[in-house]
């Protein structure tokens, strides 16, 4: 499952890639370790916490808050960052976002940049439009390093190698850093990319960093990590690019409060990761002397229009939804063909592709309700899922050639059966009939025919009663 | 139409309305906050807590009186062998011992950084139920690169800048908010592979807390 760019627009629907990779046997061990030591370490710190829900309450209320003010906290977060002597630019779609970032680096003069993991610059692809450009990226968080050196794809949204195992990382630190003594212990493997990678710390002038959140009140701008490779990359370059959804925005610094609590335990059960950085525009004897903000639309407020979905743009990535979801955690996260995967992928992807692509994913879901207990801002991902359903739906059945779909004409007919008892007890006959060469001698249908045949796909399907409860309430009246 | 306008344009299609930045604060200021925002613990437990969260996350503590700092300090840097240390500016004096070499930041370079063994400063505050200190661009705790490029950090926290909780900590950095701000729980980790939490990847991976009353 590596290569390929992850891309919704090529990607196969997701009962397909998800067959695939559940093949992979190793690969899901991985994914299981990885997302149980997770849950385990969440529910311990969680608990920990006897106002854990008035937080989660308070996070859903500042963040619909933001939405509904989304305009003027822009606005605002755009005066405070350039009087502080940040420059703010605003991309309506990834392509805009891409020739912005590249523009900038090679303004910056740099023929390499150290990069910050960030889920946005892959939602936009920055890596290979900076590759094609001639600027060489180099990811420094660990597990993005990991995904960079294997010429592979990220599957969670926090720990983007959880799907790989010390052996395997091992091979690809051999392989790429030419250390062929190196060992499979974790603290040896962090050791060989400190390494690697301290050179490029001391030496590289130009970063690009996502954001956690961007503080309307202030200007500032907070970036939340653990190994201090985000700090290198916002501290000792020249220039620094930083590529922000819109949603990230908070009012006011007094949001951190919430939002530094919910994030940290939420992500990796730690009560505070081990450091966050809050820098303001730029500071002559701190950090980069040139500080850019590129704030991204890329269907945001598409989503925003959306009244009944908008709570997606409430995320603030954490990824417990990934760690908690059934379905996520036997298939991992490729099968989403997005870099967004689990049941926030589910949602957002399909909407950042508003609705052209990824149509599948709204049904990578077995609605049971997972995502939204431990979601750290309570967003009602089944009941969002539940809305893209009807929307794949009504796109795929509306206009004429809709009216022609095996769904929208099997549902016709299932809608003329139902409004009459006759031609309900004869659909009832028919089907005891025409499911006699089907039914297996354990009384279970594994194989349906044509169209049909999606049921039986991924259920078995038990054979219909030999007597229907209305038979058998008419001969019980005639004894 | 530029960018920035079409995406105001939709969001405020969006919200079928263009409110002001009044309107925005007077809704802000009723958001309901019925979380925790102080503890109702006596001090002595608050210093425990941050203490034992400090350990938890792998940082060693100790405790001093101010008129003991330069002793405490002395036997700290040599547990752990530590002969030239950075100073950001604005650390008394007074605390730093003979025998060992201090030297003051002036705006080294990223090489020079690294070649101390370790960084002495203060903090802003600590907070004790999540284990953190936060630094900011000021007297004592200087610019961010000085507590990030050498591989050893001491810490010195005064009691009084001990605080119990995440809001409680924010207020008192809200009148500071615009300084570069770090906060740094624990010494620099990773649990990347196989979600094992390893300490010092690119940080500091020695963090030592002295706490003075």
């Amino acid at each position: 499952m590596s290569g390929g760019a992850l891309d919704p627009r090529t990607a196969s629907a997701f009962p397909m890639a998800a067959k695939a990779a559940m093949s992979d046997g190793q690969m899901r061990k991985n994914v299981r370790h990885a997302t149980e030591v997770i849950q385990a370490k969440r529910a311990r710190v969680v608990a920990e916490m006897p106002d854990w829900q008035e937080l989660r309450e308070a996070g859903k209320q500042i963040r619909q808050h933001t939405m509904l003010y989304l305009d003027v906290y822009l606005e605002q977060f755009e005066d405070n960052c350039s009087r502080a002597g940040g420059v703010v630019h605003w991309a309506r779609d990834a392509e805009e976002a891409r020739k912005i970032v590249v523009d900038l680096v090679k303004a910056s003069g740099s023929r390499d940049v150290i990069k910050i993991k960030s889920m946005t610059t892959e939602e936009i692809g920055l890596n290979r439009a900076l590759e094609g450009a001639g600027i060489q990226p180099i990811e420094t968080d660990l597990a993005e390093l990991i995904i960079q050196l294997g010429k592979d794809q990220p599957s969670h949204i926090v720990v983007p190698a959880l799907h790989k195992n010390r052996q395997q990382i091992r091979e690809i630190f051999q392989r790429e850093m030419n250390l062929l003594e190196l060992g499979e212990d974790p603290q040896d493997l962090a050791d060989a990319a400190r390494k690697f990678l301290r050179e490029k710390f001391l030496h590289v002038k130009t970063a690009v960093s996502g954001a956690n959140f961007l503080i309307a009140e202030t200007g500032g701008v907070c970036v939340v990590e653990s190994e201090g490779n985000g700090r290198m990359c916002l501290t000792l370059p020249e220039t620094l690019i930083t590529i922000a959804g819109i949603d990230k925005v908070l009012p006011r610094f007094r949001d951190l409060e919430v939002m530094l609590q919910l994030l940290p335990r939420s992500a990796t059960g730690e009560r505070m990761n081990p450091y966050n950085s809050i820098w303001t525009g730029v500071n002559a004897s701190d950090g980069p002397r040139v500080f850019h903000v590129v704030l991204l639309d890329n269907a945001r407020t598409t989503i925003l229009a959306d009244h009944e979905s908008r709570q997606t743009l409430n995320c603030i990535r954490c990824a417990a939804c990934q760690n908690a979801c059934p379905v996520y955690r036997q298939t991992g996260g490729h099968a989403y063909g997005s870099v967004y995967a689990g049941p926030i992928g589910a949602i957002l992807t399909p909407q950042l592709m508003e609705m052209h692509h990824a149509q599948s994913l709204p049904y990578a879901s077995s609605l049971c309700g997972a995502c939204y207990e431990v979601c750290p801002v309570k967003i009602n991902i089944p009941e969002v899922l539940i809305h893209l359903r009807n929307k794949v739906v009504r796109r795929n059945t509306s206009g004429f050639p809709g009216m022609f779909s095996p769904e929208a004409v099997a549902m016709k007919a299932l809608a003329a059966i139902f409004r009459s008892e006759k031609r309900f007890r004869a659909a009832q006959r028919l089907g005891r009939m025409a499911e006699g060469p089907l039914v297996r001698k354990d009384g279970w249908i594994n194989w349906l025919p044509g169209v049909l045949g999606g049921w039986t796909k991924s259920r078995d399907l038990q054979e219909m009663p030999k007597e229907t409860f209305r038979d058998w309430w008419d001969k019980r009246g005639k004894a | 139409m530029t960018a920035r306008a079409a995406i105001l344009a939709k969001i405020q299609k969006a919200n079928d309305r263009s409110p002001t930045a009044e309107e925005a604060y007077l809704a802000w200021k009723e958001l309901p906050r019925s979380y925790c925002c102080v503890a109702g613990a006596d001090r002595e437990s608050v210093i425990l807590l941050l203490e034992g969260r400090l350990r938890d996350y792998e940082a060693t503590v100790a405790r001093c009186c101010e008129k003991d700092a330069v002793n405490a300090v002395e036997s700290i840097l040599a547990g752990r062998s530590k002969r030239r240390i950075l100073l950001p500016e604005g650390i008394p004096s007074s605390w730093l011992p003979m025998g060992i070499e201090f030297v003051v930041d002036r705006a080294f370079d990223a090489q020079a950084l690294n070649r101390f063994e370790g960084v002495l400063t203060c903090a802003s505050v600590a907070v004790a139920e999540t284990g953190t200190v936060v630094l900011q661009n000021r007297a004592g705790q200087g610019r961010r690169a000085v507590t990030l490029v050498p591989d050893y950090h001491l810490c010195v926290v005064r009691m009084d800048e001990v605080v119990a909780t995440v809001p409680e900590a924010i207020s008192r950095l809200q009148a500071t908010s615009h300084l570069a701000t770090t906060f740094i729980s624990g010494p620099s980790a990773t649990a990347d592979i196989e979600m094992t939490r390893i300490k010092g990847v690119h940080g500091p991976r020695v963090l030592d807390v002295l706490l003075m009353e």
